[in-house]
């Protein structure tokens, strides 16, 4: 140091300084060291300081699974920390630590927070009427029906719903009302009148299950979620057969391309976002895709700014470009070679004549290869005559081989199923070499097709909205009258990719914006650059052929939860297959939107639906559940003819889309449940009563008028849902679309539903119009939940539950291969219990109540035509048979009808034992066969067995970890040998070799206690999922299927361009097609997006695109009332907007809002941000008005939740059941509940708020 | 030479997703407490943006950090201990609770306690932490330009735009972002540390840890106003100052910082720095700021030099900590790939928390321009057309000079376009490691690090050596015997020193306010009204009630 520094006029303060504490001045005295510190920071060892660290995981919606230690200190949880404890990816890779979120690092706030809810509580108005009733009868089941049959305390305690005056009860009290409620629902309107809401069950797969045990054992409803939520890619069943399958994140390091297309990952996938960012380092590009300005956009190489909703014109350009360039010019080898084994594309579609052209009709089967039929089997074009003589003919697509004409490919759904399918069911093409185009025939002729567009204009009035026409040329070849071309050429066509010399319209170039596909075409639709489009198309086809496929688009909600999300996917989808990329590591499709994975299927399915004791389990269709239950069908209308098809050919027409959910329903197609006019209890008894089989008295019942389904008349009080209860969910403070109708029509309470009911001419055909819709359909909402919610508040009774940290559960997701376990840190505080505990007791109860008001019953359960099952076979060609003629069949023209013996007085015994049919009929996933003696055997001599009842000598299951246990040893993924027999079993059906997959696993056993000792495991590769983990590789889906030919569950075995079901041709989305957000204009007489105009206070208000993406600061509407998230977000509801809206209605950042549409209103603040997209609004979805919402200026009410504004909007396409993979699975299909198209009106309010 | 040993932080910016998951950590380990609710010791700020607390870079307002006189002395900018002694009891340059926020909660209880008949659906009213007053309209936090929120209300006031006389437009195509993750720098010459008029704070010789001794703090808060990065913060409970402790009892065991093992992105680096502690004050005195960074630099000692290993040996470093500092990430992306760098180095405090700064995107004009899509390596290395300017990071790492940034981003462009012909199957392209002067092998080893960064690899962390002399204790007397003793004394566990929630204790004129409210707005019979509990006295609702209450009502 120099002397000029210490001559600083304050040394001797500084010195002085040094006096004070005795350490070491540095020579300028500007600093002091002191060694140590220990005893002067007592305060922040002591802190630190903890008695045990226990460690845990997350029971969120977000998918994450991910590992948390926890600490506790003096019995009192501290604070959690991301564990690192996951198994290691190898050498070369980054590893899975830490995973976790701000979120998750909050949670362990809830424990002792004055949300948490602590004792039991029962609507207050209820509780008293119970207890008078009670009083007077003496038995609790009387009592209940004395409560809600009285339409005075009835309305009374429903009207009383979301305003308060909840009370305090017992577990005691509030248990015997609820299963009272149970049993008098059973007792007097059936069984399949009790719903149970619960959702994701990997997240907590206990939890789940022990609440859908507890109503598949008695008979109730289980709602799906997937589909519900808008999350299930429709795409999938319809291009794989498979609900979803998604690579691990750690894939994502492999890939060489990466798309993020609609998926903010660093927010909605922030555990893994890392591996986005290392892979850049690894010479990854990143292309970010979105409206906005996201975060995900920081990382991208490219940022595509799109208009929201338009990303399925994007696609299509930029299939234009591959499909130009790396198909038809350079003829790639290895995309061809793809497309030719792995796709539809080689298979023949037969032709079909229309004004002076032809339109896309339907494959090719074997069953047309008949004498009279389509193609004479003399034909020389035939290389095998016998062809319609095969076995499931009808379900036999044909390709043309070159050199023996049409020929069967094997692998197709005619092999799946039956003895003579064994061995063949593969896609090894072994002895037949396919053409892909017609094109390489010598016959081929040039003809011309009509394919559908929809983005143009749109107009008033009765036809498609924005429909057109365009003319497009195809090889086809002629086989006697018909002409026969392949799905390549059609999806060439459709791609406005020209060939010499053939007919129709095509663009002149890339930049031709008449035609649409291309480049040019797109740029006016989206606003992203022609030249971009054109440039990332290409980069992402030139990767896939340098990596051998590995190209990747990660896709998300921006694009997935609009109407037409299928046909966005299927855009996308058709990208990742024409350039080789599905069944690749680093390839292929990454859906990451609420997609989950219970990777311990098969058990799990076994515990969580009783199907150890009953078959089949009531499943429904959440969004055709709750779009009929909340009456939002009274208020929508909407013909089908304006979505359709111009070129359809009228199996949808007259019908509004309300109807075509009836039609499928009564068709089999999708579930019902409730399903008929009586109880299926009821039905049963008067089967025995008539004599006859309880099959044909239903049907005869549908024939004579005197049954009829439910659906079909769904404000029938007898036709009610009765009870709906929901666990590990918040339906009305997250996912209710169309909250306000929620409000009005189930609960009977307050709404703001700002809609009105459609006129007569609207109105559907096949339902029954009460002139007075029906309010409070459901008699008592039961919440079990740590926390107050909107659902909570709303609920009849509210039983408190254990958090995350407090119980024995198992996690597992697709983002990481391991499963792993929830372990108490703390046993739960105040009264809380459970979700095990309380469904356990509610079972106990139950059972006692039967013994006196139900005993033993005969159920009927109408059952839809099942996927993976020979029930895929009921609809030959995707054909929709005229009832009238044919008649009704159960399990072919509608739903099955399958009778089960309920003893109600056993649920209990049921409910803590494994039953008979686990190991006596076996267990399938996905048409895979496990049989699971051994492991039965050995969870006996591990977990005890029942002594008497009908359980007796059956393995216990009743604790939570013992279910833990059942679930893991039943299923291939956590115990080896069932693994082993099951890809036995799948071999013998494909012929092909499998068995390596599970080598060296066969040992493998994963039990309760290992996940508890050792963190997450490694899960063993099994025939439940189609990927692989063997040998350390990363999981990417459909590797089996591409290196072992495992067919895809679909009709040709392969993935699926082409779609011949009569109502997809009828929507005009036989194949991958641009389909704009719904114009709500003009279906619905919402403003048109981008008008101006005055509130009815003056205000000004501008009308704009509603988009209710994930939130940064919550897991849906888990963490948005914790205090950490609140303040490092903004403290309640917000909507995002771009200065430029903002300051069309003279709103500034932090001013209070009115958001308004036909649904309802929402009073938020504005964030205004220049990263938002004029003309669209955000309002991060599930934000609960509970925290902080004032009143609303627009209804005098509190202000709405996001879904205030959104509504169920049903797609007909999505209802499609009955026909190869597009036939029902529980959230592999169905109707989605999108809400990503909707529009609202935006004002700013007086500043001036009240509570 | 004086050898002396410190653990340092490297943050990869490229990498940062902006989660917060960090603060959180932070907070609920070491600040989810009493008089603490408002001090983040870890926060994550939205760049450009205003920051917390709010502008705190801008030092004409708070006079943080060290001066350099035209002699070349510094001194502190809040003035010379003798002005600020002066001013101690008045302390101007101190940001008030408005400037970081005033800390809200809700009133949860109020939602299952509303009374039958209520008119509307229950609602949690936001209300002040301080005062329990209603805060109907929440007007700021400690994250509120987060992702660009109200950017056109703030961004404008970022000092580093003001301070680098850069427009930046608030329109979408111009947009760009990323986060900024902050703790204390622990920095080699910290103004907090020579403004402590009590000598509460000092820098940790083993270590370089810099703390507030708690028995000592005396309250003045000279502390808080004269470091630049505002990362000291008032209790306003205890009256004393508390700060980022660089979790050193988990450094002490060999484990990370919280913020760093819990850090999703992967993005934090520790490690040991061997630094020449007779050389800090000449560093922190150049002329000019631009020459910060490398004599900052030149201050730390390369710990492969035999000369220094043995000064070092000398100076009582540990055998371990020597060899730390020659595993030290920390010492490989400063010194041998010269990516990291110093944040804000012209606050002369030489800090030791360093940044690797981010990449960008291009701009869509450019993509639009067809620029040659067929060779990724043009696009990934378009460092030109960059979305952040460079200038902006330049104004925050190296008082900007924009050429150490440069040289940063290149370095991280050529790895990714070499290892793309690696994971293309082929081998690396030495021209590209050559063009950015590394060789490949250490391209090849830095994306070792920077990629697959092993925990191993992030985190090299020597253990304490207990059986060295130390301790405040071992110094003899204890000196709060001169001036009185302090009120910081540890609290025993309990639900509201972990969470707060049951601590929302206030000033006795918010208690009386909220007493006020609370008597006016009946809360459920039984349950204590957080609002007016001040956490000492009993309180029958907030814990289970004993067995014979039984459970009902």
């Amino acid at each position: 140091m120099t002397t000029e520094h210490t001559a600083d006029p304050a040394a001797p303060i500084f010195r002085f300084g040094s006096f004070l504490r005795r350490g070491e001045a540095s020579p300028d005295t500007r600093q002091i060291f002191l060694t140590g510190g220990r005893d002067a920071d007592t305060f922040y060892r002591d802190r630190w300081s903890h008695d045990k660290i226990v460690r845990s995981t997350h029971g969120v919606n977000c998918t994450g699974s991910c590992s948390w230690n926890v600490y506790v200190k003096d019995g009192v949880i501290t604070w959690e920390t991301q564990a690192v404890d996951y198994p290691s990816t190898g050498p070369d890779m980054p590893e899975y630590e830490p995973r976790g979120c701000p979120r998750g690092a909050a949670f362990s706030w809830y424990t002792y927070s004055p949300t948490r809810i602590r004792y039991p509580y029962v609507r207050g108005v209820l509780l008293d009427a119970y207890r008078a009733a009670k009083a007077r009868l003496g038995d609790p089941v009387l009592a209940w029906r004395d409560v809600v049959e009285n339409p005075v305390t009835s309305s009374a305690y429903k009207r009383a719903r979301g305003k308060g005056g909840l009370v305090r009860s017992s577990w005691a009290e509030a248990t015997e009302i609820a299963a009272a409620a149970h049993v008098y629902t059973i007792k007097r309107y059936g069984p399949d009148r009790l719903a149970g809401l619960s959702v994701i069950p990997a997240m907590s797969m206990i939890s789940y299950g022990a609440g859908s045990r507890f109503y598949e054992l008695l008979g109730g409803t289980m709602l799906s979620f997937y589909d519900w939520y808008a999350d299930l890619p429709v795409a999938s069943p319809q291009v794989f057969g498979d609900q979803t399958d998604v690579p691990e994140s750690g894939d994502w390091f492999n890939a060489g391309y990466l798309m993020m297309w609609g998926s903010n990952i660093p927010v909605t996938r922030t555990p893994d976002a890392h591996f986005m960012t290392e892979a850049r380092y690894h010479g990854q590009k990143v292309v970010g895709i979105s409206p906005d300005y996201a975060d995900s956009t920081k990382f991208a190489d490219e940022w595509l700014r799109i208009s929201p909703g338009t990303d399925g014109a994007l696609a299509m350009a930029m299939g234009h470009v591959i499909l130009s360039e790396f198909h038809v010019r350079e003829r790639t080898p290895y995309f061809l070679q793809y497309m030719t084994r792995f796709t539809d594309s080689p298979f023949l579609i037969r032709l079909k004549a229309r004004d002076n052209a032809f339109v896309p009709g339907k494959f090719l089967v074997a069953a047309d290869v008949a004498t009279g039929g389509v193609v004479e089997p003399s034909s020389s074009a035939v290389r095998d005559e016998t062809l319609a003589s095969t076995p499931h003919a009808a379900f036999r697509p044909l390709v043309w081989d070159r050199v023996g004409g049409i020929a069967d490919p094997g692998g197709t759904l005619a092999d799946h199923y039956g003895p003579e399918g064994e061995g063949r069911w593969n896609l090894d093409l072994s002895g037949v070499d396919p053409v892909l185009s017609i094109s390489e025939l010598p016959g081929a002729e040039p003809v011309e097709l009509l394919l559908p567009r929809f983005d143009l204009p749109g107009a008033a009035g009765q036809g498609s909205v924005g429909a057109g026409v365009v003319r497009r040329g195809v090889p086809a070849v002629r086989v006697g009258d018909e002409y026969l071309t392949t799905v390549y050429d059609v999806l060439l066509a459709q791609y406005a990719v020209g060939r010499e010399g053939l007919p129709g319209e095509w663009p002149k170039g890339y930049d031709d914006a008449t035609v649409p596909a291309t480049p040019a075409w797109q740029e006016e639709l989206t606003g992203v650059p022609a030249a971009a489009a054109e440039r990332i198309g290409r980069e992402f086809a030139r990767n896939a052929e340098q990596t051998g496929g590995r190209s990747m688009i990660v896709m998300g909600a921006g694009t997935n939860h609009f109407f037409h999300s299928d046909e966005i996917y299927r855009t996308f989808l058709a990208l990742t297959t024409m350039c080789g990329t599905q069944g690749v590591n680093g390839g292929g499709w990454a859906h990451y939107v609420g997609q989950e994975k219970v990777r311990p299927l098969t058990g799990w399915a076994q515990h969580a639906f009783a199907l150890d004791w009953h078959r089949p389990p009531r499943q429904m269709i959440s969004a055709g559940f709750f779009y009929l239950l909340t009456d939002q069908w009274r208020y929508d209308g909407t013909p089908v003819a304006r979505l359709a098809s111009p070129l359809s050919e009228g199996s949808l027409d007259g019908l509004t889309t309300a109807d075509t959910l009836v039609e499928s329903m009564k068709r089999g197609w999708m579930p019902s449940f409730p399903t008929f006019s009586r109880s299926s209890l009821l039905l049963g008894q008067e089967a025995r009563e008539a004599g006859v089989d309880p099959q044909d008295w239903v049907v005869s019942q549908l024939k004579s008028g005197d049954l009829r389904f439910a659906c079909e008349d769904p404000d029938d009080p007898e036709n009610f849902p009765r009870i709906l209860t929901s666990w590990r969910t918040n339906l009305l403070g997250s996912h209710a679309k169309g909250a306000e109708f929620f409000y009005r029509h189930v609960l009977g309470t307050d709404s703001a539903a700002q809609a009105e009911e459609v006129p007569e001419e609207r109105r559907p055909k096949h339902m029954t119009w009460r002139e007075t819709a029906a309010a409070g359909k459901i008699d008592l909402l039961l919440t079990l939940d740590f926390r107050n919610t909107s659902t909570t508040l709303y609920s009849d009774i509210v039983l408190p539950a254990a958090t995350w940290y407090e119980k024995s559960d198992l996690s597992s997701t697709d983002m990481h291969p391991f499963v792993h376990a929830f372990d108490a840190a703390i046993d739960p505080p105040w009264e809380a219990r459970t979700d095990f505990q309380t469904f356990q007791t509610l079972a106990a109860l139950v059972s006692q109540l039967a013994a006196r008001h139900l005993g033993v019953q005969t159920d009927v359960v109408a059952a839809p035509i099942a996927h993976d099952s020979p029930d895929e076979f009921a609809n030959p060609g995707g054909v929709v048979p005229d009832i009238a003629t044919v008649g009704l069949v159960p399990g072919v023209t509608m739903p099955k009808l399958i009778v089960t013996e309920r003893d109600y007085t056993a649920i209990l015994d049921k409910f803590n034992t494994i039953g008979p049919l686990a190991d006596g009929a076996g267990m399938m996933t996905k048409g895979v066969r496990f049989s699971p003696h051994r492991e039965i055997a050995a969870l006996g001599r591990l977990n005890g067995t029942a002594e008497g009842g009908p359980g007796d000598g059956r393995p216990l299951v009743d604790t939570d970890a013992k279910a833990a246990d059942m679930v893991l040893a039943l299923s291939g993924t956590t115990n080896g040998r069932l693994a082993a027999e099951g890809f036995a079993d799948l071999a013998r059906r494909t012929g092909t070799e499998l068995a390596s997959l599970a080598e060296g696993s066969e040992d493998r056993r994963i039990t309760f206690a290992d996940l508890q000792a050792h963190g997450p495991q490694p899960v063993v590769t099994s025939p439940e999922w189609s990927g692989s983990e063997h040998g350390g590789r990363r999981y990417s889906a459909f590797v089996v299927n591409i290196e072992h030919s495992r067919p895809f569950h679909t009709l040709t075995g392969r993935q699926h361009y082409y779609l011949d079901h009569d109502w997809m041709r009828d929507m005009g989305e036989s194949l991958p097609v641009f389909r704009p957000p719904l114009d709500l204009h003009h279906l619905y007489g919402e403003a048109a997006v981008g008008s101006t105009g005055s509130a009815p206070g003056g205000e000004a208000q501008v009308a704009v695109r509603y988009l209710t993406p994930h939130n940064k600061w919550s897991i849906h509407s888990q963490y948005f009332d914790n205090l950490h998230m609140l303040t490092l977000g903004r403290g309640g509801q917000t909507i995002w907007m771009s200065p430029a809206d903002a300051d069309k209605v003279g709103v500034r950042d932090n001013d209070w809002i009115e958001a308004t549409n036909r649904n309802g209103v929402v009073v938020a603040r504005a964030v205004v941000s220049h990263r938002m997209p004029e003309g669209t609004v955000f309002m991060y979805h599930a934000q609960e008005r509970t925290m902080g919402t004032p009143l609303s200026e627009t209804s005098g009410k509190r202000g709405g939740v996001h879904n205030s504004l959104t509504r169920v909007l049903i797609k007909p396409s999505h209802l499609i059941g009955g026909y190869a993979q597009q036939t029902y699975a529980f959230n592999y299909i169905g109707p989605t509940g999108n809400q990503r198209d909707e529009v609202t009106l935006i004002r700013r309010r007086s500043q001036e708020v009240q509570f | 030479m004086k050898v002396m040993a410190q653990i340092a932080m490297v943050m990869n910016l490229d990498k940062c997703i902006g989660c917060h998951t960090c603060s959180v950590t932070c907070k609920q380990a070491w600040t989810n407490r009493t008089g603490a609710e408002y001090m983040w010791f870890n926060n994550v700020e939205t760049r450009p943006g205003v920051g917390y607390p709010h502008t705190w870079e801008d030092q004409d307002t708070w006079h943080g950090g060290w001066a350099r006189t035209k002699k070349g002395r510094l001194k502190p900018r809040s003035g010379g201990r003798l002005a600020r002694l002066a001013k101690i009891f008045a302390n101007p340059d101190l940001p008030e609770l408005v400037d970081y926020y005033e800390p809200w909660s809700y009133e949860y209880d109020k939602l299952l306690s509303a009374p039958k008949d209520s008119a509307a659906f229950p609602v949690a009213r936001p209300v002040s932490q301080i005062t329990g007053k209603p805060m109907d309209k929440i007007t700021w936090g400690p994250n509120w330009d987060d992702d660009l929120g109200g950017s056109t209300e703030t961004m404008s006031q970022d000092p580093v735009l003001a301070q680098m006389n850069l427009d930046v437009r608030t329109e979408i195509e111009q947009t760009f972002m990323f986060y900024l993750p902050r703790i204390c720098e622990h920095c080699l010459n910290p103004t907090c540390v020579a403004a402590c008029p009590s000598g509460a704070m000092y820098k940790r010789a083993e270590d370089g840890i810099v703390l507030v001794d708690q028995d000592r703090c005396r309250g003045w808060r000279m502390c808080v106003s004269s470091c630049p990065y505002k990362k000291v913060y008032f209790n306003h409970t205890t009256g004393k100052a508390e700060k980022c402790t660089l979790c050193y009892p988990r450094l002490e065991a060999g484990q990370p910082t919280i913020c760093s093992e819990t850090c999703v992105g992967r993005l934090r680096y520790l490690g040991v720095l061997l630094y020449d502690a007779d050389r800090v004050g000449e560093a922190a005195a150049v002329e000019d700021p631009q020459d910060l960074y490398p004599a900052q630099r030149s201050v730390l000692l390369d710990p492969y030099d035999p000369q220094v290993v043995a000064a070092a040996r000398r100076d009582g470093v540990p055998e371990s900590w020597i060899q730390a500092a020659q595993d030290s990430p920390i010492w490989a992306l400063i010194d041998t790939y010269e990516v990291a760098l110093p944040l804000h180095p012209e606050y002369r405090t030489l800090p030791m928390v360093w940044y690797i700064p981010p990449l960008s995107p291009v701009v869509d004009q450019v993509t639009a321009s067809g620029n040659d899509g067929e060779d990724h390596k043009i696009l990934l290395t378009a460092l030109s057309t960059m979305r952040i300017p460079l200038e902006y990071l330049a104004g925050l790492f190296t008082a900007g000079d924009t050429r150490p940034v440069e040289r940063s981003l290149r370095r991280l462009a050529a790895m990714r376009s070499y290892m793309r012909d690696v994971n293309l199957g082929g081998a690396g392209d030495e021209d590209i490691a050559g063009a950015v002067g590394m060789s490949g092998a250490q391209v090849e080893d830095m994306y070792r690090l920077l990629a697959i960064a092993k925990y191993d690899d992030r985190y090299v962390i020597p253990t304490t050596h207990p059986e060295t002399p130390r301790g405040i204790a071992a110094l003899g007397q204890d000196v709060s015997d001169l001036i009185g003793a302090g009120d910081g004394s540890p609290e025993a566990c309990s639900v509201s020193t972990f969470h707060g929630q049951s601590t929302l204790r206030m000033t006795s004129r918010g208690r009386a306010a909220a007493a006020a409210s609370a008597a006016s707005q009946p809360s459920t019979p039984g349950r204590v009204n957080l609002l007016d509990w001040g956490g000492d006295e009993h309180a029958s609702g907030l814990f289970p009630p004993a067995p014979s209450e039984g459970s009902d009502r």
